[in-house]
């Protein structure tokens, strides 16, 4: 293990993170906030923490596939045990786990909340910013963010980190240097940004335009308002939709459009992604009105808002879908799972891995008419090669595992099974709201310290596709 | 500048990651996913897995926004048509790796027809460095500079030579010799030779010169067999063949072990002059035999790193006075410089040397004035080759009233068909081509060797 590069990553990682804290700190001087010395002094803090870990130079920079897993890992921990300091000791929230809960929900793009929705919209106006702040920073990955402005390690080794960093099966460069392929991905997340802010700003506040845009692009979910995305009009509501579900395409996909690439930008991943999306629409939109639950025109828009909300993992709602019919409701978590596509700001099991994992199964049904028969798995006339088949085989194993697990600890808190299974479901798919207590109306305050932790690992865990924190606590990484 | 590569196998690696770290964007396409893979976890390249001389996998890694692409696979048709393909998707560079004889043979008109760049021949140029170190037995390693009016010669210090102990102006002053010592090697460490540095056994000396100067340079210290009668080479593949193509004409006799009595007719048939041997060449007593002990020098071609190695430290220890050793593998330098070798040769490392020489001149030639440029000892020191410009500061002074940065030093100056090494008397002009030897990696201008 290579300690003198984790040391030195984490040292830059705390100074981004000072930069960082500059949005809150400069909202709370526009709006005059007392919050903003909690800002300040935590800036000083991971200052001061960061120059220290960069003093003396490691030994060695190369890293390995294992550095760079708990690198990424050991980050985004970091990252969000210094992002709650001044939430807990502007003492917004309760405890300090409570206020982890709420970085950690914000970086991983969860969303997810421990307040009321009616408590959120009463904090103060840096609070809310550094929450949707930190959806837009997550998105991306933090790591890949620095990537931008320095390289991490030696030679071509960075591309460990972006691996470990980077939602999907299997990450690859779109240019031949980490640097420019990172530049390139926060150029279009960056744009993106921008265009739905032009879009939004002349339909809401500026605060609030700014914080929409936040969690939309990063696809996180913290709203800003006591009713969400009620209370907006329904222009706002349209290019929110249209946003979300941008948001969670494979940024590739945009990027052979720019090089007029079509053929290669509709893969077939955008393609099974958007028809899920357009299916699950069409469904729920026919079973509320045939429930009749609403009008036809409430139906679609409140059905697209939902389904671009839920599949792309945001988390942002129009409506308390708890209240839908069954069907609705189960359409709805199965789109939690499914979840966005690879290389996107979304978070969930992801459309490729699921194709590769239905393509599989369909390739072993063959196998057993034909034994001797030898076929590979492709994917847009690509070979899959075996290593990835594996990689997701075993990413669903991992996934369902400690699903049940979490599932089996929520449970000692003592709630319905269906306000458990969403509760974890929305958490480890990066979601936010589930049903039940946890209900677009709810929120998750009412679970025990231990069910915290769990979902603040489920969360971590979701976000960075399970290896990586699988790796920092497994006592084999850390054995000479 | 964005370069493509295709094939991934060890001269495909080494430039890969050598261009990487010269900061152009290397892209790399190799049929095997395996190896692409080898090269994107290590190196900061992109990868792309399919056939090179598709148009559509060219276009996959973007050949119309490429500046030059280098074919490297295994095949030499398949080079030749990858280059084929890259010209007319696009206007860049294309260098081509080709091994084969009978198409080398052909390289002038392939440079021309089909619009090369460079035809590189790693095993032909293996056998050129090889007839080179031959003629100076003395020298572990030798680059043509100045359009080979001036070499670059590295040794290695014998044990109890003369000059061990003297400081490098006595030793000038000593044998008045018109060259310039420029580095020293020693423990892994390197040193710019200045007047007082005083030389052990053992350095590892690097002189640039004209040869003849060389010549008598170490006739002038005494080291022992600095003329080459004859050669025992044990191996007759590819680069055999083209060393004694290249010996035939020469004083050295040659004498060829091969295992494969076909193989050994071919060359017997292709070089009258020369003696083909019918035998395993790690035959501990055919090797006696033929007199590995008494042959003005060993060299050891065969296949196999370790037998060569073997054989090579079999003959030094018999008596041989010059080893040249061919090793594929570079990875494991450290162990064998440890041990007794005199040359080693490996047909990757002048393959890769050879393409990122013409890449960095190309590069060069857009922001800077250097012709060419050498690494005497990767990484720490840098020969440049410059043409000085009409305004340059440089000219006109005695180079003794120019202030140098520390650790550069004015190589040679060759001007009119005429090459000195500079004293501090010599000034420079303009039109002048100069060969600046220094510790500052990425000089951009002879002027940058100025304070």
């Amino acid at each position: 293990m290579n300690y003198g590069i984790i040391k030195r990553t984490l040292g830059w990682l705390l100074l981004f993170e000072t930069v960082f804290f500059c949005v809150p700190v400069v909202t709370a001087l526009v709006y005059r906030e007392q919050e903003v010395y909690h800002f300040l002094f935590t800036m000083l803090g991971t200052a001061a923490l960061g120059g220290l870990c960069l003093i003396g130079k490691p030994k060695s920079d190369k890293i390995f596939a294992k550095e760079g897993m708990v690198i990424t890992a050991a980050s985004w921990i970091f990252l969000s045990l210094f992002g709650a300091i001044p939430l807990y000791t502007s003492r917004c929230y309760p405890t300090y786990i409570d206020a982890l809960f709420e970085t950690v929900s914000g970086f991983t793009t969860t969303g997810a909340s421990v307040l009321a929705s009616d408590v959120v919209a009463a904090l103060p106006k840096c609070i809310l910013i550094w929450r949707t702040f930190t959806h837009w920073i997550g998105g991306m990955g933090v790591l890949v963010f620095i990537m931008v402005f320095l390289p991490l390690c030696g030679g071509g080794r960075n591309i460990n980190i972006m691996k470990a960093e980077s939602p999907g099966p299997s990450v690859g460069k779109l240019l031949p240097k980490m640097r420019s392929t990172a530049r390139v991905l926060y150029l279009i997340y960056a744009s993106l940004t921008a265009l739905q802010f032009i879009l939004l700003v002349f339909d809401m506040p500026v605060f609030d335009a700014i914080n929409a845009v936040f969690a939309t692009a990063g696809t996180g979910g913290f709203s800003i308002k006591a009713d969400g995305f009620a209370g907006y009009s329904t222009y706002t509501q349209i290019v929110v939709t249209v946003f979300m579900a941008l948001f969670s395409i494979n940024f590739a996909s945009y990027f052979f459009i720019l090089r007029g690439k079509f053929k290669e930008a509709f893969s077939t991943e955008v393609r099974v992604f958007l028809t899920i999306v357009v299916s699950a629409i069409t469904l729920i939109t026919i079973d509320l009105c045939i429930t009749d639950v609403m009008s036809i025109g409430g139906a679609i828009k409140h059905s697209a808002f939902s389904v671009s909300s839920i599949i792309s993992t945001t988390g942002f709602t129009t409506e308390n879908f708890d209240t839908w019919p069954s069907f609705s409701k189960t359409i709805l978590v199965l789109c939690m799972f499914i979840g966005a596509c690879a290389g996107s700001t979304g978070g969930g099991i992801k459309v490729s891995r699921l194709v590769i994992a239905g393509k599989g199964v369909h390739h072993e049904t063959q196998r057993l008419l034909h034994p001797k028969r030898i076929k590979k798995i492709t994917l847009d006339g690509k070979v899959v090669e075996h290593e990835v088949v594996r990689g997701v085989n075993n990413f669903l194993i991992a996934f369902i595992s400690i699903f049940v697990l979490s599932l089996l600890l929520i449970s000692l808190d003592g709630k319905d099974l269906i306000t458990n299974f969403t509760a974890v479901a929305a958490t480890i798919n990066n979601v936010g709201p589930g049903l039940g207590v946890v209900s677009p109306a709810g929120h998750f305050g009412g679970f025990s310290i231990l069910s915290k932790i769990v979902f603040i690992f489920d969360m971590l865990i979701g976000r960075l596709e399970i290896f990586p924190m699988l790796l920092l606590f497994a006592p084999a990484t850390w054995r000479k | 500048m964005n370069i493509i590569i295709i094939g991934c196998g060890r001269v495909g690696r080494t430039l890969a990651k050598k261009l990487n770290e010269d900061g152009n964007a290397v892209t790399v396409i190799d049929s095997d996913a395996e190896n692409v893979k080898r090269v994107t976890d290590r190196y900061d390249v992109m990868g792309i897995v399919g056939n090179g001389a598709t148009h559509t996998i060219q276009q996959e890694a973007g050949i119309e926004s490429a500046d030059l692409m280098i074919a490297v696979t295994g095949s030499d048709e398949l080079n030749l048509l990858c280059c084929m393909v890259a010209k007319k998707a696009s206007d860049c560079q294309t260098i081509a790796r080709v091994k084969n004889p009978e198409y080398s043979g052909d390289a002038p008109y392939l440079k021309d027809e089909l619009g090369l760049a460079m035809v590189i021949n790693p095993e032909y140029a293996a056998a050129e460095e090889i007839a080179r170190v031959l003629r100076f037995p003395f020298a572990v390693k030798i680059e043509p500079f100045a359009k080979g009016k001036v070499e670059l010669i590295k040794f290695k210090l014998p044990k109890g030579n003369e000059i061990i102990g003297m400081s490098v102006k006595e030793v000038v002053m000593k044998y008045n010799s018109d060259l310039l010592i420029c580095t020293i090697e020693r423990d892994e460490e390197s040193y710019i030779a200045n007047g007082d540095f005083v030389f052990e056994e053992k350095d590892v000396i690097s002189i640039v010169s004209t040869p003849k100067n060389a010549y008598e340079f170490f006739a002038n210290i005494k080291c022992k067999g600095h003329t080459i009668k004859n050669a025992l080479i044990v191996g007759g593949g590819v680069i055999t063949q083209y060393l004694c193509g290249i010996l035939e004409k020469s004083h050295v006799a040659l004498t060829v072990i091969e295992k494969d009595l076909k193989r050994c007719e071919e060359l017997s048939t292709l070089f009258g002059k020369v003696k083909v041997i019918h035998g395993d060449g790690t035959d501990h007593d055919l090797l006696l035999e033929e007199g590995v002990g008494k042959s003005g020098a060993f060299v050891s071609l065969s296949d196999s790193d370790e037998e060569n190695v073997l054989l090579s430290l079999f003959a030094k220890g018999e008596g041989c006075n010059k080893t040249v050793t061919k090793v594929n593998r570079t990875d494991y330098d450290s162990v064998l410089s440890q041990l007794e070798l005199d040359a080693s040769v490996c047909p990757r490392v002048i393959t890769s040397d050879t393409i990122l020489r013409y890449v960095r001149a190309t590069k060069n030639a857009v922001g800077s004035n250097v012709e060419t440029l050498y690494n005497i000892i990767p990484g720490q020191v840098e020969a440049a080759e410059f043409i000085v410009r009409e305004n340059s500061p440089i000219i006109g002074k005695p180079l003794h009233k120019l202030k140098f940065k520390k650790d550069v030093l004015i190589a040679s100056i060759t001007r009119d068909k005429e090459t000195i090494v500079p004293r501090g008397n010599d000034s420079i002009e303009a039109g002048d081509l100069v060969v600046v030897v220094s510790k500052h990696i990425g000089l951009y201008d002879i002027a940058d060797v100025l304070k």
